[in-house]
């Protein structure tokens, strides 16, 4: 472990969503879409989020760009050598804040307005951010598609979304992403719109840019194949909980939460010699309303025990060297 | 991290990226912005109107506008140089060589009113003043939709529903009720009229399909991505949420006008509006001196109510045609 | 080996578009025997969904089939019209759709659409005999009997596709085609999904058509597997070979480029380009523009779709000798 303070460290991050709310009468049931999350980011050392839908990754994605408020929790961004605490800026330093944070989308169809060239959509954060003039944001414009992949950039800049394929709306949603130099990018499932021989090139680029201009990615994705691609860390989350967290590399060969052993067994792959272990698990992802306090995985598990309906659910414990895994038998 | 946002400015790239070549530098500071926004502009309306020209509805419409707008301009011309206003004045003219009302004749076209007034100069008249009614109307009805539908969209909450509880006061209102109330309040003339109809349709109905059209583009990834970018709550209504509007305020456009020129015609039938020409004031003349069911006197009826029916059709199928363009999923491949 | 129930022979399909003729399938050919599953693989666009439609002439209205025969059991579909199709839909060939909940009409109960359906195909059905099938269907598939009586909006993702699956096996058909049957379910759902389709499958000795973008579904369940590019059928083998020994660049660039989980991190590698405009298909392979190994030859001449021994066809002047 290096001794450089994160760039991201977020402590008991919570959000809930309340449900049958009425003009006066106040929510009592609430969905529980993060519940208690709590993890770090090195600067230059991405981390996978990886869960089935309705995980709560997304809505993690969100918190830490802000587009949600949470509902309770801290989240602290190092940016430009001093301590940015996210949750409680306000006014124009959300705006400052925003130059260092950016998003990518995972439609390439819905995240680029139609009635914009790609020259609005890319130059966007720079107009609103009052950064340079025209020309100084046309250059940088077309700086940026160039180095997307989108060449000669004049013939791209004012083309509208409708005249690109899906693989170069995204290049141009990563441009539009990168263009006023962030820090740090959560990137939202951007490939899994993709066909495979676009996705490859897609990643590539987003590795390539990680690098050299020192972006550092919270990637979330639902195929573990593709953060292992993305990702120096993993955290796999289900129903608002982070279950299990380390290196890549590591959480992937040496599993130890059932859930990622159910996840990793149920991924298909691409050889028709494959034999399988099958884990059996039970049902379907349930929403989180309202979850009891025992362990979120409790009813599908294969190795519930008695341990784990009588306690609440598991800490997240550093089992071995930055593996962390939250289940009381695994 | 810092709040000014203007002194660090451009914290640009790492040089060993500035892989822009000098050639198309140059030409980027050759093109100026605003000239290819209008090339872009230009050629968008070249490919609408080539959609717009493949539908039949459209084109009947349009050429229905045409003919009235033609008729319009004309008028002043021919009182100018062909006709005398003694004769053919659509208010005070009188042709003392005939018995009125007289059927049409070479002279008189569409023939004379009871008054011994010409028909055809009167019809040619009230053109104009029906064309800026339904345009005054119909541009303060999107204005006023446009607003309220993407702020009360946008920000939802409070705003939204003192504007949507407005909008349902409004259509609980029968109009032409209100409209002849207020004319006994004060004076009604075209131009109040207008005003008043963009008001009562742009607060009401159409405020509530253009919001429920802005609550779909408030939900869109682009606009999450301007609110990570840092753009404000104005830079969004303007720049997202309005521009997708568009289409569908110009389709309301044309209905309204449709409505405005209707509600002209039942006024001025019932003597309510203070106009001295239009269409719906020719059927009132008819009306008011007993020849309106008089079959033997069609002239005097047939081109003013005609007028009204085609001038009201040929917007709406234009407003019709113009959905196609608009929503791809209605056109035929 | 098993009897050939589908042949498909030079089958050629366009879309009538206001820009011109689309080519979405161009000259496929492929056999499917009893009990066999075949895989279709390819990227959006490239015309496995069109296929699949031309197999049971579910076409949108500007589709025109302009070539080739469709022959099951011996009857050509191709002439056949509208009223001549219908008793082969369902009965003969069931289709289970991408969009499960499309295909379930949300205002009835989810055991009465496919009570209706086998009314519609099998007569002689009593109320309760109808139940009492459908009360099996829903077992084979692995839902709970109760649920039949429930809405559809009242079933998760994974239990919609699943009645839609009961749907298309109400009728014993002899095919099965599946467009897509998982893509819109998470992991462990889907796999659970594909094993019991599998073991459905070996139990009633059916055929299935499966037809996804996502290679590694295809290969969990297809015994051979037909790769499509830009309206072409560029390689068809059995899944050993298509997965062990591609012949088509294209299938070595589609295996290369994805990611694996388990195996060793290898690069990814990415092929330049984007897949043809099928108004103006290049000439020659319609490959060629993306093809390390084209030629003048792949440039001027459309390569001819050979089995080159074992069943290995392929649709290349340059296949490559490789091994993966």
């Amino acid at each position: 472990m290096t001794v450089t303070a994160p760039l991201v460290r977020v402590e008991g991050l919570r959000k809930l969503f309340p449900l049958n709310q009425g003009l006066l009468r106040p929510a009592t049931s609430f969905i529980h879409a993060v519940d208690g999350v709590s993890f770090a980011i090195a600067p230059g050392k991405s981390l996978a989020l990886v869960g089935e839908s309705g995980s709560g990754k997304t809505t993690t994605g969100k918190l830490l760009v802000r587009l949600l408020h949470p509902t309770d929790g801290q989240i602290v961004m190092r940016l430009n050598d001093a301590d940015v605490a996210v949750t409680t800026l306000k006014g124009d330093r959300v705006r400052a804040f925003r130059r260092h944070v950016q998003m990518i989308f995972q439609d390439p169809y819905e995240s680029l307005n139609p009635r914009r060239t790609i020259y609005d959509t890319v130059a966007e954060p720079l107009y609103v951010q009052g950064i340079g003039n025209v020309l100084d944001r046309q250059e940088r414009v077309a700086e940026l598609l160039t180095l997307v992949g989108l060449t000669p950039p004049s013939t791209f800049m004012f083309r509208f979304p409708h005249e690109l394929s899906g693989g170069q709306r995204q290049r141009v949603a990563i441009a539009r992403a990168l263009v006023i130099n962030p820090a740090f990018v959560v990137a939202d499932e951007p490939t899994s719109m993709l066909d495979v021989s676009i996705r490859a090139s897609v990643m590539q680029l987003m590795q390539r840019l990680a690098e050299h201009l020192h972006v550092t990615y919270l990637y979330i994705t639902h195929d573990l194949a593709v953060a292992r691609y993305m990702s120096d860390r993993l955290a796999v989350m289900y129903l608002g909980k982070i279950v299990e967290m380390g290196d890549t590399e590591e959480v992937l060969h040496h599993p130890q939460h059932p859930y990622t052993q159910a996840l990793l067994s149920a991924v298909p792959v691409p050889d028709p010699g494959w034999k399988r272990t099958p884990i059996e698990i039970k049902g379907g992802v349930s929403k989180p309303v309202n979850p009891p306090p025992r362990c979120r995985f409790y009813d599908r598990c294969p190795l519930a025990a008695k341990i784990c309906e009588d306690n609440d659910h598991p800490p997240l414990e550093d089992k071995s060297a930055g593996h962390y895994v939250a289940c009381y038998r695994a | 991290m810092t709040t000014n946002k203007r002194q660090n400015a451009p914290a640009i790239i790492p040089s060993e990226l500035t892989t822009l070549d000098p050639q198309e530098r140059a030409q980027l500071r050759k093109q100026a912005l605003w000239r290819v926004r209008l090339r872009l502009m230009g050629q968008s309306l070249h490919a609408n109107w080539r959609l717009f020209t493949e539908n039949p509805i459209g084109l009947i419409g349009l050429s229905i506008i045409v003919f009235y707008g033609c008729l319009a301009l004309a008028h002043p011309l021919l009182m100018g140089r062909v006709w005398s206003p003694s004769i053919y004045h659509p208010v005070t003219g009188f042709n003392p060589l005939l018995a009125h009302p007289s059927p049409p004749s070479a002279q008189h076209w569409l023939g004379t009113d009871p008054f011994g007034r010409d028909i055809l100069s009167q019809l040619m008249y009230s053109t104009s003043s029906e064309f800026i009614l339904g345009m005054v109307a119909a541009l303060l009805t999107v204005t006023i939709g446009t607003a309220i539908g993407a702020i009360a969209a946008y920000y939802g909450g409070w705003v939204d529903t003192l504007f949507m509880r407005l909008a349902d006061l409004v259509i609980t209102l029968p109009s032409l009720v209100l409209l002849i109330v207020l004319s006994g309040i004060f004076e009604l003339n075209l131009p109040r009229l207008a005003i008043i109809i963009g008001i009562l349709s742009g607060f009401g109905g159409t405020t509530i399909i253009i919001k429920s059209q802005a609550l779909t583009i408030k939900v869109r990834t682009y606009v999450e991505a301007a609110r990570v970018a840092g753009g404000s709550h104005a830079h969004i209504i303007m720049r997202h949420i309005i521009p997708n509007l568009l289409p569908l305020t110009f389709l309301y456009m044309m209905f309204t006008v449709t409505d405005a020129i209707f509600a002209e015609a039942v006024l001025s039938y019932f003597g309510l509006l203070n106009v001295r020409m239009s269409w719906g004031m020719m059927i009132y003349t008819t009306q008011s001196t007993g020849y309106l069911l008089n079959m033997e006197t069609w002239w005097l009826i047939v081109p003013s109510g005609l007028s009204i029916t085609l001038l009201c059709a040929a917007f709406y199928l234009v407003g019709r045609a113009m959905d196609e363009v608009i929503n791809p999923r209605l056109r035929k491949r | 080996m098993a009897e050939t129930i589908l042949q498909v022979e030079n089958l050629t399909m366009h879309y009538i578009t206001r820009a011109g003729a689309v080519s979405a399938v161009d000259d496929v050919s492929f056999t499917l025997a009893e009990g066999e599953s075949l895989g279709l693989v390819g990227e959006s666009g490239c015309g496995k969904t069109s296929v699949a439609n031309s197999l049971l002439k579910l076409l949108a209205d500007n589709a025109r089939i302009t070539g080739g025969r469709i022959l099951f059991k011996g009857v050509d579909f191709v002439p056949l019209n509208e009223a001549q199709m219908r008793p082969y839909r369902w009965r003969n060939i069931a289709m289970v759709f991408q969009a499960a909940m499309n295909s379930l009409n949300p205002v009835y109960r989810v055991g009465d659409q496919i009570i209706e359906a086998l009314e519609t195909h099998l007569s002689p059905y009593s109320f309760d005999q109808a139940r009492q099938r459908v009360a099996e269907l829903f077992t084979m598939v692995g839902l709970d009997p109760r649920l039949m009586d429930q809405y559809p909006h009242e079933y998760s993702g994974g239990m919609r596709q699943r009645a839609v699956i009961a749907m298309a096996l109400a009728c014993n058909p002899d095919i099965i085609i599946a467009d897509e049957p998982t893509t819109a379910l998470d992991v462990i759902v889907q796999d659970t999904l594909l094993r019991q389709l599998q073991t459905l499958q070996a139990r009633i000795g059916m055929s299935m058509i499966y037809i996804s973008h996502d290679i590694a579904v295809i290969a969990e369940v297809s015994d051979r597997i037909g790769v499509m590019y830009a309206g072409k059928l560029v390689e068809l083998a059995s899944a050993e070979d298509i997965f062990h020994q591609p012949l088509h660049p294209y299938t070595i660039a589609l295996m290369s480029a994805f990611p694996s989980v388990t195996g060793p991190r290898r690069a990814l590698q990415t092929l330049p380009g984007e897949p043809p405009d099928l108004l103006h298909p290049p000439d020659g392979c319609r490959f060629h523009p993306r093809c390390p190994f084209a030629s003048n030859q792949c440039r001027e001449q459309t390569p001819l779709f050979q089995d080159r021994g074992g069943g290995h066809a392929v649709a290349c002047w340059h296949p490559q000798e490789t091994r993966i």
